[in-house]
C-alpha cells in the first residue's frame, strides 16, 4: 500500500514541478499592470480583498464592470505613489465603507459576526461533554449491576 | 388548453394533499386501518397529479406555447430542445413545480415503501401532506406557471444564456431532490414524534434510505454547482462563498450531521431527540435557502423574478413548518429520551464531537450568509463578508473535524480503545509525513496550508485505503464510509492544489502572440465567427505550443445571445486529470488584439471527483441498505464484492 501511496504521492506532486518557460513570450500586458513582479503581485493581492461595489460578490481583481477597472486603476496609482497595503485600503474604506472590504473588519458591529461561530463550538462542544459524562455515569451504573455483556 | 390542465392538476393535487395531511396524521393512531389506506390512496393520487401537471407544463415548452407567460419568458422556437426542457425549471414559478414533482416521487416512496410500519408511514405522509398543501398554495396564489400571457406574442424571450448550459440544467433537480429529500426526514422525524414510542422506535432506519438520497443528490447538486460556476465564470474559481451556494452548503453540513447521528440512534438508541432535532433542522435549512434564494433578500443569477409577496409567503411557511415541528419536539421529546449508556472513548462520542463540528462550520456559514443582511436591515450599515471571513472560520472547523473522521469508524459502540484503533492506522500517518516533505520539497511557492492539506488528504486516504483493506467483505456500512470519507481526501487534495498553487497569466494578445502560463506555452491565431442556433459567437484559435510544434488548439469563446441581447463566455479547458489549462477570453481591444486569461490549476479536477467518490460512498451504503429488503440479495452481492476489490 505503501508503494501505491508514494506512486500516487508523486504523479500528484508532478503537477508543482512547474518552471515557467518564457521563451518568446512576446504578449503585451495588460495596461496599468506593472514591470516589477513583487508591485504586480501586491496589486493583485489587494484587488483580491476588495469588493466590486457593483457586482454580486465579486472581488475587484474578477470583475469585468467598469467600475472594478477604475478601482484597479486607483489601486494601482496609489501603489505606484508608495502608499502602503494598510493606507490604501483605509482610503478606499473611507470612500466607500467596510462594504469595499472583502473580509469584514473586527468592530463594536461586527464582533458577533466574528466570534458566533466559535461561540456555537463552544456551546455545542459544552452540550456533547454533558452528553458524555451523563451516559458515562450511565454505563457506570450499568456496570455496577453486573450487566457486562451489552 | 393545457395550460388550464395542469392548473386543475394542481388545484386536485392540493385537495388530495389535504386529504392526505388528515387521513394520515388520523391514521398515526393504533387502530385507524381506514384512515392509513385513504392517506395511502390519496398520496397516489396526489402523485398522479403532480406528474399529470408538471407533464402539462414540459408539453407547453415543447410546444413552444407562448401564450403561457412563463414559456413566452423563458423559451424561444430557436432553443435546442434540451434547453426547452431545462427551461421548464429554469425559473421561479417551474422551479417550484418542480420541486412539487420530487416532493410527489419521496411521498410516493413513503407509501409504497412503508417503512417503519403502517402507524409511522401514515404520520410521515400526513406531514408530507401538510407540506405539499403548503407548498401547492404558495404556487397557485403568487406563482403558478400556467398563467395566460395576451396577447400572446410570436416569439418568447429565451432562457437565460448563463443557464443554457448541460451542467446548469442538472443542476437544480439534483440539488431539490437533496433539499426536499430532506423534507422527507423531517416527515419522518415529525411521525416519530406524533406516533410516540415504542412504535417511533425504528425511524431512524425507516427515514436512512430518505436521508442517503437527499445526502448524495445534494452533494452531487453542489458539486455540479460549483463545477459549472468553474467553467461558465471564466475566473477559474470554483466556490465564491456566495450566499446561494451557502444556502446549498448549509442543508448539506446538517444532512451530514444527521446522518452520523442517526446511526448512533440506530444502532445504539443513543441521541434519539438529538437525532430528530437535526432532521427538523435539516429541512429547516432547505427552506432558508429557499428563502434566500427566491425571496430577493439577495441577487444572483438564481433570483430569477424576485418578489416580496414570495418571501413573506416563505417566511410564513418556515414559521409553520419549522415553529410547528419545534413545538411538536419541546411537547414530545421528552416522553423519547433514552438514556445513552457509553464511555468517553466511544463510537457514540466520537459521532457527538463529528455533530459539534458540523454544527459550529453551518453556525459559520449562516452567521456570515445572514449577518450583513440583518446588521443592514437593522442598522443600514452594510458590510461585506467574503472569502477571508470563511478562511478564518469555517476552515479551521472543518479542518479540525477532518482529522478526527478516521478514528470514529476503528472505534468500538460504547467503549473503544484508542491505542487499539490508532494502531493500524500508523502507516496513513507515515503518509501524512512522507506528503508534507514532499510537497515542502517540490512545490512552489512554498505553503504551510497547502503542507498542512496534503497531510490532512494523507491521512485521510491512508486511513480510508487500510480501512476498504481490512473490510473486504465485512459489511456493506463501513466500507461506503471509507470510500467516503476517501472522497473527502480527494476533494481536499483538489481544493488545496487550486488555491494555493494556481498560477495565471492575464495579456493583451494580437494574431501570432505567444503568452507563457505555468509550464504551457501558448499562441494566439486570431479569431473567428461562429453562428450558434440562437447565439453569435467569436471564437479564438489557441495553439499550445512545445517549442514551434503545435500540440492542441484551444477555443475559448465570447457569445453574445441574440434574443436576450446578453454576453457570455464560454471557456476552454484541457485536462490532464490531475491539472487544467484554463482559457477565459476576454474584451476586444480592437485592431484583431483581445484579453486572454490563462490559468493553471493543479489538480481542480480532484474537487469534483471527490464529491463523486462521497456520492459513490452513499450510494453504495444505500444499496447496502436496499439490498436487505430486496428478494434476491444475490444479484447485487457479486458486483459489490468487486467494487471492493
Amino acid at each position: 500500500m505503501k508503494r501505491w501511496m508514494l506512486a500516487l504521492l508523486l504523479l500528484i506532486g508532478a503537477n508543482f514541478a512547474a518552471p515557467v518557460l518564457q521563451d518568446g513570450a512576446k504578449a503585451a500586458a495588460v495596461e496599468g499592470s506593472f514591470a516589477d513582479p513583487v508591485q504586480e503581485a501586491r496589486a493583485r493581492t489587494l484587488q483580491r480583498q476588495l469588493r466590486c461595489l457593483v457586482c454580486q460578490g465579486q472581488s475587484i481583481d474578477e470583475s469585468n464592470a467598469p467600475l472594478a477597472a477604475d478601482l484597479r486603476g486607483l489601486v494601482r496609482q496609489q501603489i505606484a505613489d508608495g502608499r502602503s497595503d494598510d493606507q490604501i485600503k483605509d482610503y478606499l474604506k473611507a470612500r466607500y465603507g467596510d462594504f469595499i472590504l472583502m473580509q469584514p473588519p473586527l468592530e463594536q458591529a461586527t464582533w458577533l459576526l466574528w466570534l458566533a461561530p466559535f461561540l456555537v463550538l463552544g456551546a455545542a462542544g459544552g452540550v456533547a461533554w454533558l452528553a458524555v459524562s451523563r451516559a458515562r455515569k450511565a454505563a457506570a451504573s450499568l456496570d455496577s449491576q453486573n450487566i457486562t455483556n451489552l | 388548453m393545457i395550460g388550464e390542465l395542469g392548473q386543475l392538476s394542481l388545484c386536485f393535487a392540493l385537495a388530495l394533499s389535504l386529504v392526505m395531511a388528515n387521513a394520515g396524521i388520523l391514521g398515526a393512531q393504533p387502530a385507524n386501518d381506514t384512515a392509513r389506506r385513504i392517506a395511502h390512496g390519496a398520496a397516489m393520487g396526489f402523485f398522479v397529479f403532480i406528474v399529470l401537471a408538471f407533464g402539462a407544463l414540459t408539453f407547453a415548452y415543447l410546444q413552444s406555447d407562448f401564450s403561457l407567460r412563463t414559456v413566452a419568458e423563458n423559451s424561444t422556437t430557436a432553443q435546442p430542445l434540451i434547453y426547452k426542457i431545462s427551461a421548464v425549471w429554469s425559473n421561479h414559478e417551474g422551479s417550484m413545480l418542480l420541486w412539487m414533482l420530487v416532493m410527489a416521487l419521496y411521498t410516493g416512496a413513503i407509501a409504497i415503501a412503508g417503512r417503519g410500519g403502517p402507524r409511522i408511514t401514515a404520520a410521515a405522509l400526513g406531514v408530507m401532506g401538510l407540506l405539499a398543501a403548503a407548498f401547492l398554495l404558495f404556487i397557485l396564489f403568487t406563482s403558478s406557471p400556467f398563467l395566460r400571457f395576451d396577447p400572446t406574442p410570436f416569439e418568447g424571450a429565451g432562457l437565460n444564456p448563463l443557464l443554457q448550459d448541460p451542467g446548469a440544467a442538472m443542476h437544480p433537480p439534483m440539488l431539490y431532490f437533496g433539499y426536499v429529500g430532506l423534507s422527507a426526514s423531517f416527515a419522518y422525524a415529525a411521525a416519530a414524534l406524533i406516533v410516540g414510542l415504542p412504535d417511533s422506535e425504528g425511524w431512524a432506519r425507516a427515514a436512512r434510505p430518505f436521508m442517503l438520497t437527499a445526502w448524495i443528490t445534494l452533494t452531487c447538486g453542489i458539486a455540479l454547482g460549483s463545477w459549472w460556476a468553474y467553467y461558465t465564470l471564466g475566473w477559474g474559481g470554483f466556490w465564491f462563498w456566495d450566499a446561494v451556494e451557502n444556502a446549498s452548503l448549509m442543508p448539506w453540513l446538517i444532512a451530514t450531521a444527521l446522518l452520523h447521528s442517526a446511526l448512533a440512534t440506530e444502532a445504539r438508541g443513543a441521541f434519539r431527540t438529538w437525532t430528530l432535532l437535526l432532521a427538523i433542522g435539516g429541512f429547516s435549512m432547505s427552506l432558508i435557502g429557499t428563502f434566500l434564494v427566491r425571496s430577493g433578500a439577495i441577487t444572483s443569477v438564481h433570483t430569477f423574478a424576485s418578489d416580496p409577496t414570495r418571501g413573506l409567503f416563505i417566511l410564513i411557511l418556515i414559521a409553520l413548518a419549522v415553529g410547528g415541528a419545534l413545538a411538536l419536539f419541546a411537547w414530545r421529546a421528552p416522553s423519547l429520551q433514552g438514556g445513552a449508556a457509553f464511555e468517553p472513548v466511544s463510537r457514540e462520542t466520537m459521532l457527538l464531537l463529528n455533530n459539534v463540528f458540523l454544527i459550529a462550520s453551518c453556525a459559520a456559514v449562516f452567521v456570515g450568509t445572514l449577518y450583513p443582511l440583518a446588521l443592514d436591515a437593522m442598522t443600514g450599515q452594510k458590510i461585506t463578508v467574503g472569502p477571508p471571513y470563511y478562511a478564518i472560520t469555517f476552515a479551521p472547523i472543518f479542518f479540525a473535524l477532518l482529522a478526527l473522521v478516521p478514528l470514529g469508524p476503528r472505534l468500538a459502540w460504547r467503549k473503544g480503545n484508542l491505542k487499539e484503533a490508532m494502531k493500524p492506522l500508523y502507516p496513513a500517518l507515515g503518509v501524512a509525513a512522507i506528503a508534507v516533505i514532499a510537497v515542502l520539497a517540490i512545490a512552489s511557492p512554498k505553503s504551510l496550508a497547502g503542507a498542512g492539506a496534503f497531510a490532512m488528504a494523507g491521512w485521510l486516504l491512508g486511513t480510508s485505503v487500510i480501512e476498504i483493506r481490512k473490510r473486504r467483505g465485512a459489511r456493506m456500512a463501513g466500507f461506503a464510509a471509507a470510500i467516503a470519507h476517501a472522497g473527502l481526501a480527494v476533494s481536499l487534495l483538489g481544493i488545496a492544489g487550486t488555491t494555493v498553487w494556481r498560477s495565471e497569466a492575464l495579456a493583451v494578445v494580437g494574431a501570432g502572440d505567444r503568452l507563457a502560463v505555468g509550464p504551457y506555452t501558448l499562441r494566439f491565431n486570431g479569431i473567428s465567427n461562429v453562428d450558434g442556433p440562437n447565439y453569435q459567437g467569436r471564437r479564438a484559435a489557441i495553439d499550445l505550443m512545445d517549442g514551434d510544434k503545435v500540440t492542441a488548439t484551444m477555443r475559448p469563446e465570447q457569445r453574445i445571445y441574440t434574443a436576450e441581447g446578453q454576453d457570455v463566455s464560454v471557456t476552454a479547458i484541457r485536462t490532464t486529470g490531475l491539472r487544467d489549462l484554463y482559457l477565459a477570453l476576454g474584451d476586444d481591444r480592437g485592431n484583431g488584439r483581445w484579453t486572454l486569461r490563462a490559468y493553471v490549476s493543479p489538480l481542480a479536477p480532484l474537487i469534483w471527483l471527490g464529491a463523486l467518490v462521497m456520492a459513490l460512498g452513499g450510494a453504495l451504503s444505500l444499496a447496502g441498505r436496499l439490498r436487505v429488503r430486496a428478494p434476491e440479495p444475490k444479484a447485487a452481492a457479486p458486483v459489490l464484492a468487486q467494487a471492493a476489490e
